[in-house]
């Protein structure tokens, strides 16, 4: 079995609040650095996830701390696929506008990056709704 | 926890913010909060010098999406320095090189405040 084959899978759940934030990250580095991908590419993994997360505490739990946010990662096929769940308020990526930067600055607006972002440096994003009023997106890169 | 620190010194008439760590939505409050103590001051002219930042998130970059108009509005601005290839990149993904000017140094940043008096 070569490398491209091996299957790690890997999970954390966490509250959903900030300060969980970094050691998502940690969590995403160590799973994406055990799938040889470069330094370059695990670093637009690590934002992609803290983006992910982020919306899910500020979207879907409303920055309430008592949500959890589970977090499963695995490496077939070449891919490294991270799926993260919410139990949070749904929503619809489709009615979240492509971010126009002027207009936020003029706006004065802070947010609306994070899925563009996401949907920037990964492979593929999907969002889905699950059994049980659960959410997931998942996110991919290809070790190419 | 993420490790984030926030500096303020002034340099002549420009604040110059520096900034250390791992910027993102658990420690953007902190530099919002500088930001803040900016304005109440009056101060607009801002350089934030990024010599010691390893990581940012949109949660980070929101922060001077926030305030840059209004020190332009005042005659202000925020202009970036020291910034580290891995920064910039996300910098660059989202346009800000369009909207935002970067220095290699702080010190050019400061000259170019100093030429538009």
């Amino acid at each position: 079995m070569n490398s491209s084959n091996k299957i790690f899978e890997r999970e954390l759940l966490v509250k959903s609040t900030t300060d969980h934030l970094a050691q998502i990250r940690e969590f995403t580095k160590s799973a994406a650095a055990e799938c040889n991908f470069s330094d370059e590419t695990i670093g637009k993994i690590i934002l992609a996830v803290d983006e992910a997360c982020t919306n899910i505490i500020k979207h879907a739990y409303k920055y309430s701390p008592e949500g959890n946010i589970f977090i499963s990662s695995k490496f077939e096929n070449g891919k490294f696929i991270i799926s993260i769940t919410d139990e949070g308020k749904h929503f619809d990526p489709a009615l979240v506008p492509e971010p126009d930067l002027l207009q936020y600055n003029k706006q004065k607006h802070a947010g609306g990056l994070g899925m563009f972002l996401m949907k920037k440096l990964m492979d593929e994003v999907k969002y889905s709704t699950l059994t049980g009023n659960k959410n997931q997106v998942v996110l991919v890169k290809y070790l190419s | 926890m993420a490790d984030f620190n926030v500096n303020l010194r002034g340099v002549g008439s420009v604040s110059v913010i520096d900034v250390k760590g791992y910027l993102d939505a658990h420690t953007a409050p902190e530099l919002e909060n500088v930001f803040n103590k900016l304005l109440d001051d009056q101060q607009f002219r801002v350089v934030v010098n990024f010599d010691e930042l390893k990581y940012i998130s949109s949660a980070g970059l929101g922060v001077f999406m926030a305030y840059v108009e209004t020190m332009r509005e005042n005659k202000g601005d925020i202009k970036f320095s020291n910034m580290k290839e891995n920064v910039y990149n996300i910098f660059d993904l989202l346009g800000f090189p369009i909207l935002y000017e970067f220095f290699k140094e702080e010190k050019e940043a400061l000259l170019k405040f100093d030429a538009q008096g």
